[in-house]
């Protein structure tokens, strides 16, 4: 991040509520919806506010569910937001958290002083099996599509290999299931309230073995937007409002990638992941020997079972934003849980346990929401919730919108505001002061974290 | 959890010509969406480019993979751009057996694949290759899914007449 980034900070947000179709409004007004609640939650007419925005940059995943092209301004003029500039960006699962990221990037460069990022997908235009086939084709149509093409079957593979290196079980997957379904019972937005067991679970249909139906999110309807200011910007709102804002900024990014197919997939020495990969906390002599040990039963990085760009994307926001020990000084983190085991394969990824330690650290409790029943014996108090809104898995995941949605979550969780927006303000955390939002595309090829703080 | 029977949602219906319509058009907001079905086909004219030698080579029951003359970072799916270097990359025929590195079983799949489940995904490995290839795994009971199947040793067959697919090869235990 460049030395003379401006400071950006993140004003309002909304999310028109996921559902699994959404057949009386079209894109364009869906989006309008989270639009009309981020503009009503600043305190401005909306006229106002197109009074004083700069410009926008617009998110959803594909062209194939709309069978639409050109999508984006569309929407751009369905918000009244002609002839103010735009561009539509596009990195499959990531497109919410690469939309948040390029909205800040307009801020900090001093291009925009306030910058709308809006996200979307209608994914019920086809059926279930049909939307499947949409979302493979984000992998090679040469030599991985035609094989089978099914994203929750690569997740599966993936998942075997961290079985296989680790010993992760799928009880500990079905923590994070159980944890998340529970978190989003308080949560007013989310498409699935169910409270569930670790047998519920299991129990589920197999959908590519081992993963369940309840291992795996679903597809939704729905979009989510996100306003980002600058210092003048945030004045030139609260002048118009009359309103005083909690201070919430965009403490650092960091983004990375990998090949879009899994099997070409480095397998990287020891020595590599010390020079490329390590992060901060794990320069100490002891996470050294563990990782040596590691290594000395052929374990090799990131192989299919890590996500490389996780890792990269989670070490450049870090550097950028001085954090040392993510664990202890990030206080909750919005992931993409679009399988649990995913969530776990992240854990290792953005640094909250070493590689290896994430189907344990799953179980432990470390990442459960205080006050929040889920009917199970943990061994910890929780230490950094992840996902405390329900993630994915219970949310939904319209694609376009889904980093938006985390976004929004993260902004409302740090200024203390989860009760005024859910309804019910059990998932509120206690004064947190940083979050982490990760958004992750197809297999961990393109990867955005965000650090939010509230100042 | 409660096991309900539900009737499956599908996508023919009838052909409908007309709707109602209200005397009075301000109560046209309360009316239900339209929801039409339309087809969509399309023939594309797909190139193979580079990668095609690939796929002449399953037609001729080769299996094969590109080297990196420079590194010698060995492509197991081919890339004609070296992955480590960028270097160009050389056709090499990969070992006659490999090993199952990762599998899955997919009991459900996109709506193409959807009458072939349940079938087994599998990651393959070849002793000296740098990296891995993608294929369905057969003669392996897809009900009786378990850990120890990563390890077994795999030799590819071949399809007798090619469709110039990725699956004119699939493994077997070797
Ligand atoms: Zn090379």
């Amino acid at each position: 991040m460049s030395q003379s980034a401006k400071d950006v900070y993140v004003v309002s947000a909304g999310v028109s509520k996921f559902a699994k179709a959404r057949p009386d409004k079209t894109f364009q007004a869906i989006v309008k919806e989270a639009v009309d609640y981020t503009v009503k939650d600043v305190g401005l007419e909306y006229p106002k506010f197109l009074e004083l925005v700069d410009g926008s940059v617009a998110s959803y995943f594909s062209d194939h569910f709309t069978r639409q092209l050109m999508a984006g301004i569309m929407a751009q003029d369905y918000l009244s937001l002609c002839p103010k500039p735009s561009h539509r960006v596009e990195g499959g699962g990531a497109t919410g958290g690469i939309c948040f990221q390029e909205a800040y990037k307009n801020i900090a460069s001093g291009d925009m002083d306030i910058c709308l990022a809006y996200g979307f997908e209608t994914m019920s235009h086809v059926e279930t099996w049909k939307g499947n086939e949409f979302i493979a084709l984000a992998s090679d149509i040469n030599f991985d599509y035609p094989v089978g093409g099914f994203y929750s079957g690569y997740y599966a593979m993936m998942v075997v290999r961290h079985m296989m290196e680790f010993g992760t079980t799928v009880e500990q997957m079905a923590h994070v299931s159980v944890k998340n379904h529970n978190n989003a019972f308080h949560n007013s937005y989310a498409q699935k309230r169910q409270r569930l067991t670790i047998k519920d679970v299991r129990n589920s249909p197999m959908v590519a073995w081992p993963l369940t139906r309840l291992d795996i999110c679903v597809m939704s309807d729905g979009a989510a937007a996100c306003l980002l200011t600058s210092e003048e910007g945030l004045n030139k709102l609260e002048k118009a409002s009359g309103k005083k804002y909690p201070r919430v900024k965009v403490r650092a990014i960091g983004r990375g990638t990998d090949a879009m197919r899994m099997s070409d997939r480095p397998h990287q020495s020891f020595e590599d992941f010390y020079k490329y990969n390590a992060m901060a906390n794990e320069q100490d002599g002891d996470s050294k020997k563990y990782y040596k040990e590691l290594w000395a039963k052929h374990f090799k990085y990131p192989g299919i079972h890590s996500f490389r760009a996780g890792r990269m994307a989670s070490k450049m926001a870090y550097e950028n934003g001085g954090i040392k020990d993510p664990l202890k000084e990030i206080n909750f983190v919005e992931l993409h849980d679009a399988y649990t085991s995913s969530e776990i394969q992240t854990y290792e990824d953005m640094g909250l346990c070493k590689y290896g330690e994430g189907g344990s650290f799953a179980a432990s409790g470390k990442t459960f929401v205080p006050g929040v029943e889920y009917g199970l014996k943990l061994e910890s108090q929780p230490v950094c919730p992840v996902n405390p809104s329900g993630g994915l898995i219970a949310c939904g995941h319209p694609v376009g919108a889904t980093g938006l949605m985390q976004a929004a979550f993260a902004l409302w969780q740090l200024q203390g505001a989860i009760g005024k927006h859910f309804g019910d303000a059990t998932l509120q955390l206690n004064n947190p002061k940083i979050g982490a939002i990760h958004s992750h595309a197809g297999t961990g090829t393109y990867v955005t974290v965000s650090l939010m703080e509230r100042i | 959890m409660t096991h309900k029977q539900i009737i499956e949602e599908t996508l023919d219906g009838t052909v409908l010509f007309n709707v109602p319509f209200p005397k009075n058009i301000a109560h046209l907001k309360e009316m239900s969406p339209i929801i039409l079905k339309h087809p969509y086909h399309v023939e594309y004219l797909h190139s193979y480019g580079q990668d095609s030698p690939w796929f002449a080579g399953l037609a001729n029951k080769k299996l094969l993979g590109t080297e990196c003359p420079k590194c010698g970072y060995k492509h197991t799916t081919p890339k004609l751009s070296c992955m480590r270097c960028g270097a160009e990359t050389e056709w090499k025929e990969l070992p006659p057996e490999g090993k199952v590195h990762s599998f899955t079983v997919c009991h459900y799949g996109a709506e193409e694949f959807l009458k072939e489940t349940p079938f087994i995904l599998a990651m393959i490995e070849f002793e000296g290759w740098n990296t891995l290839l993608l294929s369905r795994l057969v003669g392996l009971d897809p009900q009786q899914a378990n850990l120890k199947w990563v390890g077994t040793k795999v030799k590819p067959k071949f399809r007798r007449n090619s469709k110039f697919k990725p699956t004119d090869v699939w493994f077997v235990p070797a």
